[in-house]
């Protein structure tokens, strides 16, 4: 997005963090549990990617922190919020190295954030419940963090594109 | 997004590629431990060992006060109760090969199985 005026930038970021907090709600409506305890969708996580591409990355950062802090007070405990905060910083820090380098599309940048959003969760519970025996999981939610992410990323494409008529 | 961001190119196949890789190294990795026998049952509670048990004896055992109650049948351990708001661990299936575990997050419990020569091995290495 080109720059624009100040105001509409505030309006942007305001209007993201609230579809991402609905996102947040959204996702504890979804019964989907996918055989697997710990594994959802990440639905907020499509405003991450969307916002990728829209705003800058300082902005995205306090997204996604405020995001996490705001729904985690909602719906979340203590725990869940360091879950996802840990997750959220490093699947941004990935994406945005990812969008630097110019290589990949959207969709494998969404899937390399899906990837280390499961792992900064899985380190956080390892040092929370002081054992390695976590790292059983890792096959499980590296195969998770993909698939959740090509999905993210094709939704992600498909709004950008769509979205970009109404910035004109 | 410009027009090249928006197709899957090859740059892609390599991120699927890796994560692949980095998955098929855990999982040899844990084939291998989980070839060795078993016949302990070790808890852990917020890291701290609680208790060894001996797989091989049918028993209930009551962790932190009754919270949870694990149970050992037939050389394998199966968390039957427990007040946590999600029961993962209830649901978790039962466990009886080694390096095998049952989680808790919600009450910090860890539930292992461990072969006959480990045991406090585990403190050491770091």
């Amino acid at each position: 997005m080109p720059s624009q005026g100040k105001s509409k930038k505030i309006a942007l970021f305001g209007m993201l963090l609230a579809l991402s907090l609905i996102l947040s709600y959204v996702e504890t409506l979804i019964p989907v549990s996918f055989g697997i305890p710990g594994i959802k969708l990440g639905l907020a996580n499509l405003i991450v990617v969307i916002g990728l591409y829209q705003i800058s990355v300082k902005e995205l950062y306090l997204l996604s922190i405020s995001r996490v802090l705001l729904s985690g007070f909602i719906f979340g405990n203590m725990a869940s919020i360091l879950y996802s905060l840990a997750g959220g910083i490093l699947s941004i820090t990935v994406m945005m190295v990812l969008k630097k380098i110019d290589k990949n599309s959207v969709l494998g940048i969404s899937m390399a954030g899906g990837v280390f959003h499961n792992l900064a969760q899985l380190i956080v519970a390892m040092i929370l419940v002081e054992t390695y025996q976590v790292v059983y999981y890792i096959p499980v939610l590296i195969v998770a963090g993909l698939l959740t992410g090509l999905l993210i990323g094709i939704i992600g494409r498909e709004v950008c594109v769509r979205i970009r008529k109404v910035y004109r | 997004m410009d027009e090249k961001h928006r197709k899957f190119n090859r740059y892609d196949v390599y991120v699927i590629f890796l994560s692949l890789l980095i998955c098929g190294v855990f999982f040899m990795v844990i084939m291998n431990i989980q070839k060795k026998e078993a016949d302990k049952v070790v808890i852990k509670v917020d890291g701290e060992v609680q208790g060894v048990y001996n797989l091989e004896e049918e028993q209930k055992i009551e962790i932190n006060g009754g919270k949870n109650i694990l149970q050992i049948k037939d050389k394998k351990a199966k968390m039957i109760s427990g007040d946590c708001p999600d029961q993962i661990c209830v649901q978790h299936k039962e466990i009886g090969k080694n390096r095998e575990s049952i989680i808790c997050l919600p009450n910090k419990i860890v539930v292992e199985i461990q072969g006959k020569d480990e045991g406090e091995l585990d403190a050491i290495t770091r």
